[in-house]
């Protein structure tokens, strides 16, 4: 049975972290994370002005405070980046540490100024003090995370519009601009009612990371939102009960170091834009090039062969695959220059491709039809670029086994003709063979 | 606060204490001129954040922060947060900015609960000392050097400044370079990753250098906010450097000031302090500063403005001249109110500065004359408007009555060499394309 108190911060912190996950994303997503941290610090002094006001701890005010203070600092901001030659980087830097300084010197101010029972008030918006958190505070956090995806979901399509392209969406008759300004305006709520909890120099964190860990998963808006805020929800509820297990762990950085936790995971592990797969997919990749390559050198070496033999031109390729790969043959050749490593023709030779002949290798039946058909490809690839240069930007890929796919019949046939003519189109009967997945 | 005697200030700890912060100050201030430059004030932020964990190690191990092992972590840390930033951005996809604040502030947790941890019973480090250092505690631990005392964190921060301007001193052109055209500097042979890494790890230097005294709250705004002054008051490189030093110091001494005054933190008095002198900046810079701005634009709205009542002048003396030779030219001045395109008030000014100059002159009847002075200036005004219409009749595919509004914005910016270059071009005409005459120019009349 987990007691009240507890109950009620778990919610608070989870709900809180769900928030920031959902607009975060957005946040990660037009490129503004920092401009999150610019309002977290920004909001401070005006959590401390509040109280300079009222001379009492008042939760409202303070939070209202904080949200015209952080106002304030990311309206400067952008008209420092509009009006001066201040960069944006610079802008954030500058409203950033001004602001917070300023209310860290306020803050100090009241603590040697009034009795020493108000001090732990403002100290707590620094680092967050999750623990203390009241049912008042979570009907709070509960009404904002509500507020906030109902908001979500009724402009979801008009917000998504303008998180991938601006311009787009103003192009379109949307008001792009006051969409954003909601946006920014959601992101400042959430920090602000954020600050109690997590503190003022952390709370961006909660925003960027379960985002961009969020993003590692998935290339959707919509599972990217449900991602991001169940990871916030998650790392901020571990975060908070691991501060209260263990004494003198502040809520704000245990929570970000649950989340960066969770974001190392996502970055590693992650299905496909993982690390770890990512790694894995570029290992392939790079040994079907090899392979290809060693077909490829292989068939050239043969075809090199077969001529210096004097045999007929338009020769029956079949003894071809007879052909050996020999370091005699390699002087010869310039394609075999670039010796292939043991390890690519012990792969090769187990997937069938190459077979094991006395005093080297020789192209196996399934091995010479690919590689006939890898060589076609080389070739027909070689002599569209030298034709056309100026389109190889329009082929993201070029891979020769999928020249088919990628150039229209028209022009593999008008190409083909050419090589033919010249007699240096490799014979390629039959269907072209499987060659596992990468 | 009001009773506050400046007598009562113990002015021996009030110099070492400024002496602590300026240096600190002044050393993140020239390294910040070079990031703010290169647009990079924020990983200069992240690195000023991330060395916490480096620096929680250290008092793990030695329970000291002047030590060199720590100086050597904290310039790996701020290594690894460059790099890490990097490697997230290239290789991971991740947005830069949110590559950067992904690794800053998973650092910076980390320090604050490893600090947290650390200082559960002592009372030398806790989280909040982090942010704000421990200034006033810069007197505790003095050595003596020639028979004076000396606060020890003097040593550590006076090697880093000197390391920093032997850095800037020694790498000067390779960092001008670096910083304003990394494509250049790679093209000739020179490295932009090498510096990059070089000036990452000397802010880590500095951060860690200033971290115990004034708190990372101060490096960041030292780093920054300096910097992005002195770009508003200087437009080289070495007088940036000079006015970003000049404004970390300044803050430095006030911010001690305002903190005995005000009875609170140094490190937060010296951001209010630096934010205000970059506000002074931003108001009052002079070519890039919002009042000097703010006035050139008036200024040439002004200019314009009276060009054009003189112009007008000049044309209503010339229909007279043309209606009947002997009648005086003049003009009602209600009727000049309001020349084309420009509101009443700048009419108005424009018509005093007119007055003030001499160009133009009230008849008895209270209407306007030009001067011999005026009339020369706006012959001189109409000439380049007609030069411009033939000019553009000459050679744009324009209806005539297109003509006219283009030369009258561009008459404003035809000086005398243009209007020579345009005259002979046009085999110096006599006539623009509507028929009027094209006066001659000043020294031939």
């Amino acid at each position: 049975m987990i007691a009240y108190n507890t109950a009620v911060v778990l919610a608070g912190a989870s709900l809180l972290g769900a928030s920031t996950g959902l607009v975060g994303s957005f946040a990660v997503l037009r490129r503004r994370a920092l401009l999150g941290d610019a309002l977290a610090h920004a909001a401070f002094p005006g959590v401390c002005l509040a109280f300079l006001c009222l001379d009492r701890r008042n939760l409202p005010a303070m939070l209202v405070g904080a949200l015209m203070t952080g106002i304030v600092g990311v309206s400067l901001l952008i008209g420092l980046r509009r009006a001066t030659r201040v960069k944006e980087d610079a802008a954030i830097g500058v409203v950033l540490s001004v602001f917070f300084g300023a209310g860290l010197a306020l803050s100090r101010m009241i603590q040697n100024r009034s009795s020493a029972g108000s001090r732990a008030g403002l100290d707590s918006y620094i680092f967050g003090s999750a623990a203390t958190m009241r049912l008042a505070e979570l009907w709070l956090i509960a009404g904002v995370a509500a507020a906030c995806l109902a908001i979500v979901l009724v402009l979801y399509k008009e917000f998504k519009l303008v998180a991938f392209d601006a311009g787009f969406a103003r192009v379109q008759g949307w008001p792009a601009g006051r969409l954003d300004l909601l946006l920014m305006g959601l992101i400042a709520i959430t920090v602000v009612i954020g600050l109690p909890a997590v503190g003022a120099v952390l709370i961006a964190a909660m925003l960027i990371l379960p985002a961009a860990a969020a993003r590692f998963w998935t290339d959707r808006l919509g599972v990217m939102l449900v991602v991001s805020a169940a990871l916030g929800a998650t790392s901020a509820a571990a975060g908070t009960l691991l501060s209260a297990q263990y004494d003198g762990l502040p809520t704000g950085p245990t929570i970000v170091l649950v989340g960066a936790a969770a974001f190392l995971c996502s970055a590693l592990f992650a299905l496909r834009r993982g690390a770890l797969s990512r790694s894995v997919r570029q290992l392939r990749f790079r040994r079907r090039l090899e392979e290809q390559r060693l077909l490829r050198t292989l068939y050239e070496a043969a075809e090199a062969g077969r001529q210096a033999s004097g045999g007929p031109q338009p020769s029956p390729l079949a003894p071809l695959h007879r052909v050996t790969h020999q370091p005699a043959n390699a002087g010869r050749s310039p394609a075999l220059q670039h010796a292939p490593r043991p390890a690519a023709l012990r792969r090769a030779v187990r997937a069938g491709w190459l077979t094991v002949e006395p005093g080297g290798y020789g192209l196996s039946e399934q091995g010479l039809s690919r590689a006939a058909h890898v060589v076609r490809g080389y070739r027909l690839w070689r002599l569209f670029l030298s034709e056309c240069a100026d389109q190889v930007g329009a082929f993201g890929e070029l891979d020769v086994e999928a020249v088919d796919e990628r150039l229209p019949p028209g022009v593999v046939s008008a190409l083909e003709a050419r090589l033919l003519a010249e007699g240096r189109l490799p014979a390629t009967e039959g269907e072209r063979p499987r060659v596992r997945p990468s | 606060m009001n009773d506050f005697d400046f007598a009562a200030v113990d002015w021996g700890q009030a110099f070492w204490t400024i002496a602590a912060a300026a240096l600190s100050s002044v050393s993140c201030a020239l390294l910040g001129c070079y990031l703010v430059l290169r647009r990079m004030s924020l990983l200069g932020d992240a690195i000023s954040h991330a060395i916490l964990p480096g620096i929680a190690v250290a008092f793990w191990f030695g329970g000291t922060t002047a030590a060199l092992p720590m100086f050597l972590g904290a310039v790996a840390v701020g290594l690894l947060t460059a790099a890490l930033t990097e490697t997230l951005h290239r290789a991971g996809n991740v947005p830069e900015d949110a590559a950067m604040g992904v690794v800053f502030t998973s650092l910076f947790a980390l320090g604050v609960v490893m600090i947290a941890r650390l200082s559960a019973g002592r009372i030398d480090l806790d989280p909040d000392c982090v942010l704000y250092g421990r200034i006033e505690h810069v007197l505790l631990e003095t050595r003596t050097v020639l028979g004076r005392e000396i606060p020890l964190a003097m040593f550590p921060l006076g090697t880093t400044l000197l390391a920093t301007a032997l850095f800037i001193g020694a790498c000067w052109k390779e960092l001008k370079i670096a910083s304003f055209d990394p494509a250049l500097a790679t093209a000739m042979g020179l490295s932009a990753g090498v510096v990059h890494y070089l000036l990452m790890g000397m802010v880590a230097v500095a951060s860690v250098a200033a971290f115990d005294s004034v708190g990372s709250v101060i490096v960041v705004a030292m780093l920054i906010v300096p910097a992005a002054a002195a770009h508003l008051l200087a437009d080289r490189l070495g007088p940036m450097l000079a006015w970003a030093a000049g404004i970390a110091f300044l803050s430095a001494v006030l911010g001690y000031l305002g903190a005995v005054y005000f009875n609170t933190v140094v490190a937060g008095m010296m951001a209010i302090v630096v934010g205000l002198e970059f506000t002074l900046a931003v108001l009052l810079a002079p070519r890039h500063g919002l009042v000097s701005r703010a006035w050139h634009r008036l200024d040439l709205a002004l200019r314009i403005v009276s060009e054009d009542i003189i112009a007008r002048l000049y044309r209503a003396e010339e229909g007279r001249a043309e209606e009947g030779r002997a009648e005086e030219s003049h003009l009602a001045g209600p009727s000049i109110g309001q020349p084309a395109g420009s509101g009443g008030f700048t009419a108005w000014l424009g018509l005093r500065r007119l007055l003030r100059r001499g160009d133009v002159k009230r008849a008895p009847d209270r209407s306007l004359r030009l001067t011999e002075q005026g009339r020369l200036a706006a012959q001189s005004l109409v000439r380049s408007h007609r030069l411009w219409e033939a000019y553009l009749g000459e050679h744009f595919d324009l209806p005539l009555d297109h003509l006219h509004e283009p030369a009258e914005r561009v008459e404003h910016f035809i000086g005398p060499q243009l209007q020579e270059r345009l005259a002979s071009e046009l085999a110096r005409p006599g006539v623009d394309p509507h028929g009027k005459e094209i006066p001659p120019s000043d020294h031939k009349s």
